[in-house]
């Protein structure tokens, strides 16, 4: 492989800027915004440069590495700090950097009238880098560290405005859960270390042949747990709705664009253990096809739009997931969903913000209506992100979720066409939750709070939402245009071209698809547009609204099986830790005290008693001597 | 003469001291006392020296009285100065160290 010297200054770049906006305090606040908006964009630039440079080589030539230095050797056990640009890495260098920098430049506005906008670029920066550095790393460990990075940049800007409790407790949940995914990464790579010997992708991918199967399935399982801690798949999702307490640019680039989307990466990469291990390749599907209809469900409940958008991403991860279980065939599609996803879900989360802040930080959808004469950019670019995120041809969503369903059920059998219908039902119903959204928002009546006055938003903020919006537009043309990720991808993978059967031609599929999304339309149209849409939400509801509102009860569950549990296991442990541990300790100190305070009365102070004890013990010593050689 | 009896009379010698250690409150007797029990232990050097026919307890008992000689000059430094602070030579009074 073919080393490149310059891949590191994409992580050293922010990581820079971070660093300098932490260190230099209020001092930075006039520029710190600005230097965190360079360093992005001159990371982005780097993987533009990165890019040209890659197309010039043949495709056995592309990918490149970078040793900066060795970093663990101990006995036989060798890991290098080392970077890998392949062409699964630059998709997401170019996606991270490009949409990041977007959101920088939005944030310059959005953020403009907080005393702390520095400290958020500071952050912002640090999870740029931490985010290239999870994509970039040459082995599980070094991925490590940049997954816990942006854990810890998504803990610290979700409770960016930590003075209200409830978004210090939002953090907390999300860096809470993520740790248990963080879990399952730790132990995938102490099972790889100890069964295979090596931590890095290329060595396990090279052994893998030697490696029994049922150690490939541990690992991907934990894998899974990774994946479903980060990428807020079923059973640990439970903490995206909540991150949505951060601001919104956090939320576009943290929990739509980027950082979610690591258990997807995740996955794709380490498509060499999962094709080895059919169980665990199996139950990423089932993850995948739960979430993708687990979250649409929440989305169609919820009144807050961050919210709304918040399942939504959560779902259509679980779409990309589903594709990544489905082996070489899906991971394509898979990355190609992530990157359109990219486009048009950070495009609408800044649309969002775009709307909070005409309209006083407000977020219930039932207070909004009829936005669309006051905010004709945000409606216009929120609108393509939504055509997109439908699927309506020829827009983003058209080409990669279509992929996907396709790829769905061709997977072959009963399991075809039972992943198939999911997909299939979730398009539907993302169609329903996502018109929902546009009509509660931009049209219908005002259902105004009294001070609201909208206004459209500078165009600092509509610059990177126009700019996203034709990514929303073109990205899944340009992408699929004669296979071109396809093709791009296809090195990585070991896909055997063999003619499977074909249960539905793509143009049944397609039309399958739009029938579902127009029925969605046609339902949310009837229910919210030709009725009058309640200025609160209505209490006498279903059953299943109440338990859709309330995230499908997941808060609760967790609480009953393990928060509860967990906190009585804490108490016991604490008593044991009282009574056994510092018992025994305590009872040392203890015996040593009565035994000296015993002992002190000895030391008298008379000379003469101590010369009287000196006698006795050479008198005992010599009758002992005496004895002993009697 | 049985060498045995001078043992015999160095451990007369040294319980004497020992007891007059023990039992006697003033410095300057109790500084004798000890002065006795190591003549009396020089005693016993010497005899055996004589029992082994050879030279070494005779030299170790040169060694004990120089190291007597000093002692005697440190100690009675010491129970002059004692004497002088506080008016007694009684060891019993000396007894701050305790506890």
């Amino acid at each position: 492989m073919t080393t490149s010297n310059s891949l590191v200054y994409l992580i050293a770049l922010p990581l820079l800027g971070a660093t300098i906006l932490l260190l230099a305090g209020r001092r930075a606040d006039k520029w710190g915004h600005i230097l965190g908006t360079l360093m992005s964009a001159s990371s982005f630039a780097v993987g533009l440069y990165q890019l040209s440079l890659m197309l010039g080589r043949s495709t056995e030539e592309r990918p490149v590495g970078q040793k900066l230095f060795e970093w663990i050797s101990v006995g036989s056990f060798k890991v290098d700090a080392g970077l890998l640009l392949d062409q699964l890495s630059i998709c997401f260098v170019l996606l991270i950097t490009g949409v990041g920098t977007l959101i920088h430049i939005y944030s310059i506005s959005y953020m403009s009238h907080d005393k702390d906008r520095r400290r958020f670029f500071a952050y912002l920066n640090l999870f740029i880098a931490a985010m290239l550095l999870l994509v970039l790393g040459d082995s599980y460990l070094n991925l490590y560290v940049g997954w816990e990075g942006v854990g810890l940049a998504s803990y610290l800007l979700i409770g960016f405005w930590n003075q209200k409790p409830a978004y210090a407790t939002a953090s907390k949940k999300a860096f809470v859960m993520n740790r248990v995914g963080d879990m399952g990464l730790s132990f995938a790579i102490m099972i790889a270390f100890a069964t295979v010997g090596t931590v890095s992708f290329a060595g396990i991918k090279e052994q893998v042949d030697q490696t029994s199967t049922g150690a490939l399935t541990a690992i991907g399982i934990m894998l899974l747990v990774a994946a479903a801690g980060k990428s807020a798949q079923f059973p640990l999702q439970a903490w995206l709705g909540d991150a949505m307490a951060g601001p919104t640019p956090v939320s576009a680039l943290i929990h739509a664009a980027t950082m979610v989307t690591a258990g997807v990466y995740l996955i794709t990469r380490s498509n060499f253990i999962f094709d080895a291990a059919p169980t665990a390749q199996l139950l990423v599907v089932i993850v995948g096809a739960i979430t993708l209809l687990f979250g649409a469900l929440i989305g169609t409940a919820k009144d807050d739009i961050k919210k709304a958008l918040a399942a939504s991403t959560m779902s259509q991860i679980g779409y990309m997931t589903l594709a990544a279980g489905l082996g070489p065939v899906g991971y394509a599609f898979a990355i190609m969903h992530l990157l359109t996803h990219g486009f048009f879900k950070a495009g609408m989360f800044l649309g969002a913000g775009s709307v909070m802040h005409g309209m006083n930080d407000q977020v219930n959808m039932r207070k909004y209506g009829a936005l669309r004469k006051f905010m004709p950019i945000t409606f216009v670019t929120f609108g393509l992100g939504y055509l997109a995120i439908l699927g309506v041809p020829p827009f983003a969503g058209f080409y990669s979720k279509d992929m996907i369903i396709e790829t769905a059920f061709n997977a072959g059998g009963i399991k075809g066409i039972l992943l198939g219908s999911i997909t299939l039902l979730g398009a539907g119903i993302t169609a329903f939750y996502m018109t929902r959204v546009m009509i509660l928002t931009f049209t219908g009546t005002k259902r105004w709070d009294e001070d609201a006055h909208p206004h459209e938003s500078p165009w600092l903020m509509w610059l990177p939402m126009a700019i996203l919006a034709i990514g929303s537009v073109s990205s899944g043309f340009l992408l699929s245009r004669g296979d071109a990720l396809v093709n791009w991808l296809h090195p990585l993978f070991d896909h055997h071209e063999e003619h499977e059967h074909h249960l539905l031609e793509p143009i049944v599929v397609s039309g399958l698809a739009l029938t579902m999304v127009a029925i969605g339309v046609a339902i949310a149209f009837f229910k919210y547009s030709r009725q009058e849409v309640a200025a609160i939400a209505p209490e006498n509801v279903s059953v299943l609204t109440k338990i859709a509102r309330q995230d499908l009860m997941q808060d609760r569950f967790n609480e009953a099986v393990f928060m509860r549990p967990g906190q009585q296991l804490t108490q016991v442990l604490v008593k044991t830790d009282e009574a056994v541990i510092d018992g025994t300790v305590r009872g040392v100190g203890q015996l040593a005290m009565t035994s000296s305070s015993l002992l002190r009365g000895v030391q008298s102070g008379f000379v003469r008693s101590y010369a009287a004890l000196i006698f006795v013990g050479a008198a005992l010593l010599i009758a002992g001597i005496w004895v002993v050689v009697q | 003469m049985d060498a045995a009896n001078y043992l015999y009379l160095s451990a007369l010698l040294f319980t004497i001291g020992a007891v007059g250690v023990v039992v006697r409150r003033n410095a300057i007797v109790v500084f004798m006392c000890v002065e006795l029990m190591l003549n009396a232990a020089n005693l016993a050097f010497v005899t055996f020296s004589r029992i082994n026919g050879d030279l070494n307890g005779q030299v170790v008992a040169f060694f004990t009285m120089v190291v007597a000689a000093c002692e005697v000059v440190v100690g009675l430094a010491i129970i002059v100065t004692i004497y002088r602070s506080r008016r007694s030579a009684s060891v019993d009074d000396a007894s701050l160290l305790k506890r």
